[in-house]
């Protein structure tokens, strides 16, 4: 077959992880793709036959950081399934919190890395500035910045008081300012819309086809989110997901753009709405049997958890799908007939996170 | 607590993919259950509107008809799964030849089980 094959990755300035894609160009277009992985393979899921089911939180909460939180939430949430367990209505309300929480920094993490990869580096920094005051409410509500270890069957561990919520409320004010003060740059910049719109485009048949989650299917029209499933207090909440028709990088741009504000106020609908109570119900008895599907909505889409147990204390099986491993086949579609300096951005438009994909 | 699934074969699989596909389903995932040098147990789960549908397929031995010729995307789950649990999937496109995680070694697939899928390894 003509053409020259062009290693691109695993270290790339672009990539903030190891991600190997081989590239067959002809001139300055790419021609086909195919992503290659296993530098940063874990086995994790293997784990699940050596660590009991509870110390299993630990460890799914380190397949990424950036969504840490809402990994053991879905995990958490399948074995409630399994063992009948139904956590406080508070508990359900500071689990929005904490997820959204995580969906704003890992948004802000991505709209940074997105600027810098067009070469906006002044943007870049004062996106991650607004970050870190995210960052900050993680530390003093969870006492982790990162991985929040929160979530426990049956509930959370951790509470908020009223001085808490009410500076949160405060901290996402000042968020929200730095955020609309981008806007301006990340949405309507002559050279940010040059390199974005009509890059690496997916049809909504494609989106569909091609087993696409999260801001990549919604950014192609369809209007998919795993919270619209209720879990946690989603269901007492008003919001509606956020779509766009183009299905380019700009579109997914804008999608992630918008997910800020709807978390901002996601947060204060729950702080608003937070019911006072316990936030945890002791869970007793005998270990889960059975299997599950559990869901949830990470801030690159949708996460699923597999859960086989048979009573004992390992389980049987544990299958995590992350976002990212759905969303990568579409880059065999996406990046065919770009030239080869657009690569860096619509490999970046899928928000790709390799913790997850090698969990 | 079981999950629902229909319950097929090898040979009724590909029929009854491209019907979820028909539907306007969207391909989600494929999880090994189990797999031993006996067979393996998949679970494949499709998406429509919120609602998740599953087929079960059991097989005996290690070959497992590919679906990436009617949803492309099930080649990086295939792929993972021929790394992992040393199944092998016909008509596979791209196959990374067990290549996809591990560096190519002669390696026993790392999360096969020696005994039967129900028993401790």
């Amino acid at each position: 077959m003509a053409g020259t094959i062009l290693p691109f990755g695993p270290q790339h300035p672009v990539l903030p992880e190891p991600l190997h894609l081989n590239l067959r160009i002809e001139d300055e277009i790419v021609v086909s793709a195919t992503p290659a992985f296993g530098y940063v393979h874990r086995g994790l899921e293997k784990l699940a036959d050596i660590r009991d089911f509870r110390q299993m939180i630990q460890v799914v909460e380190r397949v990424c950081g950036i969504c840490s939180m809402i990994h053991a939430l879905t995990y958490c949430q399948g074995l409630e399934e399994l063992m009948g367990v139904e956590p406080p209505p508070r508990a359900r309300f500071l689990r929005v919190i904490w997820s959204e929480l995580h969906r704003l920094h890992s948004h802000l993490l991505w709209l940074g890395l997105f600027a810098d990869a067009m070469g906006f580096e002044s943007l870049f920094m004062q996106l991650w500035k607004v970050r870190e005051r995210i960052m900050d409410i993680n530390e003093a509500t969870a006492g982790n910045r990162v991985i929040l270890s929160v979530n426990v069957i049956g509930g959370v561990r951790r509470d908020l008081d009223s001085g808490q919520t009410g500076w949160i409320l405060s901290e996402l004010a000042e968020v929200e300012k730095g955020i609309s003060a981008m806007g301006r740059t990340i949405l309507h910049d002559y050279t940010v819309q040059k390199r974005t719109r009509g890059k690496g485009a997916l049809s909504r048949s494609q989106a569909m086809e091609l087993g696409c989650v999260g801001p990549m299917l919604r950014a192609s029209g369809v209007s998919q989110d795993m919270r619209l499933l209720g879990y946690a207090a989603y269901g007492e909440l008003e919001f509606a997901p956020v779509v766009e028709q183009d299905g380019d990088c700009y579109a997914r741009c804008r999608v992630r753009f918008a997910e800020l504000g709807q978390s901002i106020g996601l947060i204060r609908q729950a702080i608003a709405k937070l019911p006072a109570g316990d936030t945890s119900v002791p869970v007793k008895g005998r270990p889960p049997a059975g299997e599950v599907v559990a869901r949830a909505e990470q801030p690159r889409g949708e996460c699923l958890y597999y859960i086989k147990a048979n009573g004992g204390k390992f389980l049987d099986r544990l299958c995590i799908r992350t976002p990212t491993f759905a969303n990568i086949p579409a880059l065999t579609v996406m990046l065919p007939g770009i030239e080869l300096a657009d690569v860096p951005v619509v490999l970046l438009s899928i928000d790709p996170c390799i913790s997850c994909t090698e969990r | 607590m079981t999950i629902e699934a229909d319950r097929i074969d090898s040979v009724e699989l590909c029929r009854a993919v491209a019907a979820f596909k028909a539907k306007g389903c969207r391909f989600v995932t494929i999880t090994c259950v189990g797999a031993d040098q006996r067979g393996a147990e998949l679970l494949y789960h499709f998406d429509r509107e919120l609602a998740l549908s599953h087929l079960r397929l059991t097989v005996a031995g290690d070959e497992v008809p590919s679906i990436c010729g009617i949803y492309s995307a099930a080649f990086l789950v295939e792929n993972e799964i021929q790394d992992q649990f040393g199944l092998r999937f016909s008509g596979l496109v791209p196959d990374y030849r067990r290549t996809l995680f591990l560096a190519g070694e002669d390696s026993p697939p790392p999360f096969r089980r020696k005994s039967g899928p129900d028993q401790e390894e």
